[in-house]
C-alpha cells in the first residue's frame, strides 16, 4: 500500500522545494510593490490609520515643483549614464591585449565596481571639495579656481552622475571583456583576409557578436540610473535646495523625514510606471531567447 | 577600432603600450588613492591643509586605531558581518531548492513564475520601501539585524533563482535520466547530482550577493535606527556627519568599509567575474 507522501511525491517534493523561495518573494518583495500602489491612494503618516483620498497625492504631486526637478534629475541620470556601455567597451578593448602584466591591470580597472557606493560617494565628495579637493589641484595647475560643483545648483547633478559612472563602466567593461573572449576568432581572421581594419572591423564584425552583452550592459545602465539614490544621499543629500534630487531620494524624503507615507508612495508609484515600460520590453526579449533555445 | 593583437617580437610597442595603459589606469584610479594617501595623513596635516605635498608626519597607524577605537566602527563592521553572512547563506539555500525546481520541471506557469522572480528583482527596490518598513514594524523586526537578513534574502533570491535555474538548466539531460533509472527520489537527486556539480556557480553567487549585501546603504537607512544594529556603510555616513574635516579619519573609514569585498574580488576573482556575466542582469 501507497502511502499518501509516496503517491504525491512526484508534485509535493518540488512544490516544497520552491515554496520557501516563492513565499518570501511574494510577500516581501511583489506583495510590497503592489501594496506601495495601494497606500499611494491614501493619506498617512505611517502610525494613524490611513484615510482614502483617490489620486490626491498624485494631483498635488503634478502640481510640485520639486517632482519635476526630480523628473528632470533621472533623465539626465539617464542620458548621462548611456555613457557607461561605450567608454566600458573602450576600456575592455585597451586592455584585451597578451601582454605580461595586463592581467593584473585588468583586475585593477574592476575595483570601483566592487566599492561600496557610499564608498565611492565619499570619495568623490573628497575629490570635489572645494580649495582642498583633486579637482581644485587640477584647476589650480592650470591657475583657475575649481567651482564647488557640490553647492552649486547648476552642476550638482552632473557631479554626482560622473561620479555613480566610475563603477557603472567598469561594470560595463566587466561584460564586454567576457564577450570579447568569446569573439569567433574566423569571423575575425575571415575580416582581416577582406581587408576589414580599425574602425571597420569594430562595427561590421566586433560589434554584430557583441548584441546580447551591449543588451545586458545597457539594461543594467538603466536600472542603474533610475534606482539612483545612494550617491545623492551621500554627496548632497538632495541639495542645495533640493536641486539634486532624484524620484528615489524625493520619495524617501518626503516618507522618512516628513512622516508623508501616502505621498512617497505616489512618487514611488511613478518611478515604477517609468521602470514597468523597461522590464516589460526587456522581459518579452528574455522570454523569446529563452523560447527560441527551447 | 578593434585593436589587433600586438605581434610578440615588437617589445619596444608591447612596452610603450603597456605604460600607456598602466597611465590611463592611474587616472582611473585616483580618487581612490587620493583617499589612500589621505587615510595616511597625520591630523596636523589635514589640519595645517597640507593634502598633497609630502607628510610632515605620517598617522597611519593613529588613523586606522582611532576610527576603531574613537568610533562606532569596529560594531559596524561586526553588524555587517552578522548581517552578510547568514544572507548569503539564506539566498544560497533557497535560490538553489527554487532553481532546481524551475529548471528541472515543466509545469503549467513555470515561466510565469521566472518571469516574477526575474521581473521582481528588476523593480526599483524602493518602490518598496514604505510596505517593506512597515511590515519589520509590524513583526517587531524594525532597527534589528534579522530586518536587513529576512529582506536581502528575500530580494536577493529573485536574482540568484534565476542564475541557478539556468545554470541547472544548462547541466546535460543525461544525468537526470540515469538518476531516475537508478530510482533517485528528486530530494536525492538533487542532493547527490546537482548540488555536487553547481560548486562553481555557489561561488560565483556567493561572492556576488556577499558584494551586494555588504555594499548595500539604502536598506540599511531604511530599517536601522541604532548604532548597534547598523552596518558599516550607513555607519559611514555617520561618521562623514560627525568627524565632518578629519578627512584622514573618513579617509580610513572608507578604506575599512571598502576592504572586505575589494579583497574578496581578489581573492575569488574568476568566480566573481564569471558569476557577473553569466547573471548580468543585476543593477
Amino acid at each position: 500500500m501507497k502511502t499518501p507522501w509516496r503517491r504525491h511525491r512526484w508534485w509535493l517534493t518540488p512544490t516544497l522545494l520552491i515554496l520557501p523561495a516563492a513565499i518570501l518573494f511574494s510577500v516581501v518583495i511583489l506583495w510590497s510593490a503592489v501594496e506601495s500602489l495601494w497606500i499611494s491612494l491614501h493619506d498617512w503618516d505611517g502610525f494613524s490609520p490611513m484615510t482614502w483620498i483617490g489620486f490626491g497625492n498624485y494631483v498635488e504631486l503634478f502640481n510640485d515643483p520639486q517632482f519635476y526637478v526630480s523628473l528632470r534629475n533621472n533623465v539626465i541620470w539617464l542620458i548621462m549614464f548611456m555613457a557607461a556601455p561605450p567608454l566600458g567597451l573602450a576600456i575592455a578593448l585597451l586592455v584585451n591585449q597578451k601582454i605580461r602584466g595586463m592581467r593584473l591591470m585588468k583586475s585593477l580597472f574592476f575595483i570601483p565596481l566592487v566599492l561600496a557606493s557610499v564608498a565611492v560617494g565619499v570619495v568623490f565628495t573628497w575629490v570635489y571639495t572645494p580649495q582642498l579637493g583633486l579637482l581644485a589641484l587640477i584647476f589650480g595647475f592650470f591657475g583657475a579656481t575649481a567651482p564647488a560643483v557640490l553647492s552649486d545648483e547648476r552642476f550638482v547633478t552632473f557631479a554626482i552622475v560622473i561620479a555613480a559612472l566610475w563603477p557603472q563602466i567598469a561594470f560595463c567593461m566587466v561584460l564586454y571583456l567576457a564577450g570579447l573572449n568569446n569573439l569567433s576568432e574566423e569571423l575575425i581572421g575571415a575580416g582581416r583576409v577582406d581587408g576589414a581594419r580599425g574602425w571597420n572591423m569594430l562595427r561590421h564584425i566586433v560589434l554584430p557578436q557583441l548584441t546580447q552583452v551591449t543588451f545586458i550592459a545597457i539594461a543594467v545602465t538603466v536600472v542603474g540610473a533610475l534606482r539612483s539614490f545612494d550617491m545623492v544621499s551621500v554627496m548632497t543629500q538632495g541639495g542645495p535646495f533640493g536641486s539634486s534630487e532624484v524620484l528615489a531620494y524625493q520619495m524617501f524624503e518626503q516618507s522618512i523625514f516628513s512622516y508623508r507615507f501616502g505621498y512617497g508612495a505616489a512618487i514611488a508609484s511613478v518611478l515604477f510606471v517609468i521602470m514597468a515600460v523597461f522590464i516589460v520590453w526587456y522581459l518579452t526579449r528574455i522570454i523569446r531567447i529563452e523560447e527560441r533555445g527551447a | 577600432m578593434y585593436p589587433r593583437p600586438i605581434p610578440e617580437d615588437a617589445i619596444w610597442q608591447r612596452r610603450f603600450y603597456f605604460i600607456a595603459v598602466l597611465a590611463i589606469l592611474i587616472l582611473w584610479l585616483c580618487p581612490l588613492f587620493a583617499v589612500i594617501l589621505t587615510s595616511f595623513r597625520s591630523t596636523q596635516d589635514v589640519m595645517g591643509g597640507n593634502l598633497w605635498g609630502w607628510p610632515t608626519q605620517f598617522g597611519l597607524v593613529e588613523n586606522y586605531t582611532s576610527v576603531f577605537t574613537q568610533t562606532p566602527m569596529a560594531r559596524y563592521f561586526l553588524n555587517s558581518l552578522t548581517i552578510t553572512i547568514p544572507a548569503v547563506m539564506g539566498v544560497l539555500t533557497l535560490s538553489t531548492l527554487a532553481g532546481f525546481v524551475l529548471a528541472r520541471y515543466r509545469f503549467r506557469g513555470n515561466m510565469l513564475v521566472f518571469a516574477l522572480f526575474v521581473g521582481g528583482n528588476f523593480l526599483p527596490y524602493q518602490i518598496m520601501m514604505i510596505p517593506v518598513r512597515d511590515l519589520m514594524v509590524r513583526i517587531g523586526l524594525y532597527d534589528t539585524t534579522g530586518a536587513l537578513i529576512i529582506f536581502h534574502i528575500a530580494f536577493q533570491t529573485g536574482f540568484a533563482t534565476l542564475f541557478m535555474r539556468n545554470f541547472i538548466a544548462a547541466l546535460p539531460d543525461e544525468l537526470f535520466q540515469a538518476a531516475r533509472a537508478e530510482g533517485a527520489s528528486p530530494f536525492q537527486t538533487l542532493v547527490h547530482v546537482v548540488i555536487p556539480l553547481v560548486r562553481p556557480a555557489l561561488a560565483a553567487l556567493a561572492i556576488l550577493i556577499f558584494t551586494f549585501v555588504w555594499n548595500d546603504y539604502f536598506w540599511a537607512v531604511v530599517l536601522t535606527v541604532s548604532d548597534t544594529v547598523k552596518p558599516v556603510t550607513a555607519g559611514l555616513a555617520n561618521l562623514r556627519g560627525e568627524w565632518v574635516s578629519a578627512w584622514n579619519l573618513i579617509s580610513a573609514g572608507t578604506i575599512v568599509v571598502a576592504v572586505p569585498p575589494v579583497v574578496m574580488f581578489f581573492l575569488m576573482q574568476r568566480h566573481f567575474i564569471a558569476g557577473l556575466t553569466m547573471g548580468a542582469v543585476k543593477g
